[in-house]
């Protein structure tokens, strides 16, 4: 599966990140980076600093220490949208849809930030609005296609199986063609079958479209599974880094996260 | 509307030298129909959101493009291609290309698990692959080993597969630009090639997934599907201004019939839904003319109807209510043509305005000319439900190696429980000491493939097949099945014991899926419950019955009740009915998991395989008959990934009420009140 792949130089660089709330210590001096074409697994126990650190990522956090460089441009302080514009799109732990719009909706709102017609434009149906929405509404499609979500394409979204919005929320940032997609925790709460399904979809996103890939997951299986490469973090400190069988092996990330061995 | 006229070939293959412009064969009528109809659509499917179609000359095109690579990469006449995948353009197209080239498609069940598909290629000698994307591809790999002949194999989508580095596999598209460069450097080879096809010739090896045994390969000749599809559409007067949805398996003998068959010789329109999982929305988009159910996707629509209604308001509901009932009335009258007085007419037609109009058109069937259903026996209530809508739904009878059409039941003389006259060319007889049904037709098939020996047990000499089928002709000269004619057993008593019979009176209820009985050389009945997981789950939720899994639910005491409630309504049925009063079921078990054929416990085409079923669950059986309260199983299940599991249970036995047998006196006196 993972044959031909090659994984390019680093599309994000992550230097001495550090992030408080207050008192609490949320990522402590964290580095790392995420390699063009890769996809990166991140894990580490509850509390450990995964979402902060995505966050931090797309711009909803801003770390006051160290420095986030995307595509070669260095930001200290970002707003997610802007992030949106350079091309990072995220799905959250819990589903962030629009419950009363159908799927088809959903996802053509990953789409906004690509329309370019005016406001003076939109409300006329006729002419450049109408060619544009033809467009995306074509671009959508594929993406229903791809996710083998026609069945659902009209539904609202409220009313779909949780499996299944986790589906449309990954159309949805998809959508905006981005060339890093960060995934939390894409596949917790869903049944075997489901999982498997959206392991192939993230392979297939990875594969298809070369989309960089973060994410975070608890399902060790899945993980060990999909990654290229592992980055464990541990009460906001980085405590392993590597590919996943090397990681599996490391001494401090099994006594950290996966158990000891008794 | 023109229909081709396909000439009669003499009796005699020998005899008389062949009219090659004869449109004897569906790559002819191809030709035929891009010279004549060629602005017409043939074929559509709905791609990313919108209706794509193709028109009759675009599909000969498509067709001869593909023909050319299949030659630019060594086919020769005579080899046998596998189709494999949901209906596509692309895989109708593979097959009209092979049999333009001489070849035979061997169309595969796209469910098929990789051991039963390596069955087929293997012994079809199957040299090219036609699949439709990486599941199937991936199954043709994992058996490629063991099928020497498999040389090639081509795919219609190439997603996920950009990495695959197999020399053998080659992209459809890359195929097709292949055959174009074939065109133009061997100008006419294609028309060439289609005029060397004939009539007597094979056309398609269907395999039948078979209820027991290996499946066998019905070699079916262009003769046999092109008088049989003409015959059935002459008696219909279907025309080019038809539209089929193309849903079923294209393994199917019923889908190649009226997808492919009747659509070449009618020249009409077939249309490909998006995936599985939209057939009903796109069901109600194209709103076909001509339409082929099986009896379960008819119940599932009603169900989900009956569903939907429940949550109308209560106006709606009443509405509903009375004009169904006024249907159930007079419905099936007015649709038969039959006397109906005034009043009832004129509220009939205001019950289409505001019910069954708008109901048809929910469901996609304003617009059928002809509907049929069969492979099951269909419940009477079901049935009737359609007819009094004003749907024109009949059933019909036929096989794979009869190309479907042997019994249809004729506009105006439709009943519940018969499947008609004999169509024409078709005879028909009952075997005087088996009750079997013989037939006897244009549409015979040629052979088993490979197999002379299960060929001459079935087609005899003298051109009598045998169906299997125990049946009898009823007072109007309808045909009427009544079970597999081996499957007809007696109980320990001499009691005629006919377990479909009786399944299929048990699965009329909505909360059934599925039922076995049992009952052979034993001293009573009993029977194997299957719940609709649906249809009783819905009933749980209504009812405040909380339940986690399907064998939570299938264990439930109410749901138990609920099915003994069903169970005993079929006895007190079965009562009434002096040969086979004395086959009631005495006892039954909910089981706790679906039965499916990726188990083995059903066909592909969903018939249930008792023999193998009473095996596997022979502790079950064995409880049944014991006295036992309870019954211990432990089960391998097979997941949709192929993986295999084990589900250990323990099963509850349920005593059903018995009903005294009614004499003859006592039914008509019933039947008059």
């Amino acid at each position: 599966m993972q044959n031909g792949k090659v994984i390019g130089g680093p599309l994000l660089v992550a230097d001495s990140i550090s992030l408080a709330f207050g008192g609490v210590k949320a990522l402590s001096n964290i580095s790392l980076e995420i390699r063009e074409h890769e996809i990166l697994a991140i894990i580490g126990p509850n509390g450990a600093g995964k979402t902060s650190m995505l966050n931090v990522i797309n711009g909803f956090y801003h770390p006051q220490e160290g420095t986030i460089t995307f595509k070669g441009e260095t930001r200290r302080r970002m707003r997610p949208h802007h992030a949106a514009e350079q091309g990072i799109a995220r799905t959250f732990q819990n589903v962030a849809l629009f419950k009363g719009m159908s799927t088809l909706d959903n996802i053509m709102t990953g789409r906004l930030l690509k329309m370019k017609r005016s406001l003076w434009w939109q409300p006329i149906w006729w002419g450049p609005a109408e060619r544009e929405e033809i467009e995306h509404r074509e671009f959508v499609e594929r993406i229903i296609d791809f996710l083998e979500i026609q069945a659902i394409r009209k539904t609202p979204v409220g009313r779909l199986p949780y499996g299944l919005q986790k589906r449309v929320e990954l159309g949805r940032a998809l959508a905006m063609e981005p060339d890093l997609l960060l995934l939390d925790e894409p596949m917790a709460g869903m049944n075997v079958e489901e999982k498997e399904d959206m392991c192939r979809f993230i392979l297939d996103v990875n594969d298809e479209f070369g989309t960089t890939i973060a994410l975070i997951e608890h399902d060790m299986g899945v993980v060990m599974d999909i990654s290229d490469r592992v980055v464990v973090l541990d009460y906001g400190r980085k405590i392993g880094d590597g590919p996943p069988d090397e990681v599996r092996r490391d001494p401090e990330v099994i006594k950290a996260y996966l158990g000891e061995a008794h | 509307m023109a229909v081709i006229d396909i000439v009669e070939r003499p009796a005699q293959r020998s005899a008389a030298p062949q009219d090659s412009t004869a449109l004897d064969t569906f790559p002819k009528l191809l030709l035929h129909h891009a010279a004549t109809r060629g602005a017409r659509p043939a074929v559509r499917e709905k791609d990313y959101g919108i209706w794509q179609s193709w028109s009759w000359s675009q599909v000969a095109d498509e067709v001869e493009a593909l023909a050319g690579g299949l030659l630019a990469m060594g086919f020769r006449r005579g080899d046998k291609v596998a189709v494999i995948g949901d209906n596509r353009p692309r895989l109708y197209w593979a097959i009209s290309a092979t049999q333009a080239l001489g070849g035979i498609p061997v169309p595969i069940y796209q469910d098929s698990i990789a051991d039963e598909m390596a069955y087929v290629l293997d012994h079809a000698e199957v040299r090219f692959a036609v699949a439709e994307d990486q599941e199937q591809v991936d199954k043709l790999i994992a058996v490629k080993d063991r099928c020497p002949l498999l040389e090639t194999i081509i795919f219609d989508d190439p997603r996920g597969m950009r990495h695959y580095a197999y020399p053998f596999l080659h992209d459809y598209e890359t195929v097709q630009k292949e055959g174009r460069n074939w065109a133009a450097s061997h100008p006419g080879f294609f028309p060439e090639s289609v005029a060397q096809t004939r009539g007597a010739d094979p056309s398609i090896i269907l395999y039948t997934s078979g209820t027991t045994g290996r499946p066998k390969g019905v070699v079916l000749s262009y003769d046999n599907l092109l008088k049989t599809a003409k015959n059935a559409l002459d008696f219909e007067g279907l025309g080019e201004q038809e539209d089929i949805l193309s849903y079923l398996p294209m393994a199917w003998i019923g889908e190649h019939i009226f997808s492919y068959a009747q659509a070449h010789v009618a020249g009409f329109c077939i249309n490909c839904p998006e995936s599985q999982a939209t057939v009903m929305t796109d069901l109600r988009e194209i709103g076909p003319t001509y339409f082929f159910a099986p009896p379960r996707i008819f119940e599932n629509i009603l169900t989900q109807v009956m569903i939907r209604m429940e949550d109308a308001s209560w106006l709606k509901q009443k509405m509903f209510q009375f004009f169904l009932g006024h249907a159930r009335r007079v419905g099936t009258r007015i649709l038969d043509k039959e006397k109906v007085s005034t009043f009832d007419r004129l509220l009939y037609g205001l019950g289409a305005i505001l019910v069954y109009g708008p109901l048809k058109n929910t469901l996609g069937l304003s617009r059928i000319r002809v509907a049929y259903t069969a492979g099951e026996a269909i419940g009477p209530d079901l049935f009737t439900f359609y007819r009094s809508l004003g749907v024109n739904l009949k059933q019909l009878y036929g096989m794979t190696e009869s190309s479907v059409f042997i019994c249809i039941q004729p506009d105006g003389q439709v009943k519940p429980d018969t499947v008609g006259p004999p169509i024409k060319d078709v005879e028909v007889r009952i075997d005087s000491d088996t009750g079997e049904v013989l037939f006897r037709s244009p549409g015979a098939f040629v052979a088993y493939y490979k197999a002379p020996e299960a060929t001459n047990e079935t087609k005899r000499p003298d051109g009598w097949v045998h169906t299997g089928d125990a049946g009898f002709f009823d007072a109007d000269g309808h045909l009427k099945i009544i079970d597999r004619a081996k499957d007809v057993g007696r109980l320990e008593d001499g009691t005629l014991f006919a377990p479909k019979y009786i399944e299929n009176k048990l699965k009329f209820f909505p909360f059934i899926k599925e039922a076995v009985a049992f009952g052979n050389a034993r001293p009573y009945a009993a029977a194997f419950i299957n719940i609709d997981l649906q249809a009783v789950g819905n009933w749980a939720e209504r009812r405040g019955i909380p339940y986690g899994s399907y064998q939570e639910l299938a264990a439930a005491p109410q749901v138990y009740a609920l099915i003994k409630d069903c169970v005993e309504k079929v006895n007190r049925d079965l009562s009434t009915e002096p040969d086979v009063a004395g086959s009631q079921i005495r006892r039954f078990l909910v089981l706790h998991k679906e039965l499916d054929a990726d188990d083995g416990e059903l066909t592909r085409t969903r018939k249930v395989r008792r023999g193998f079923i009473a095996e596997r669950y022979r502790p079950l059986v064995d409880a049944l008959y014991s006295g036992a309260d309870t019954g211990r199983i432990e089960t391998e299940v097979t997941f949709e990934d192929g993986r295999k599991g084990l589900i250990k249970a323990e099963l509850r036995i349920e005593e059903a009420a018995t009903f005294p047998a009614a004499s003859n006196e006592q039914i008509r006196l019933r039947k008059a009140s």
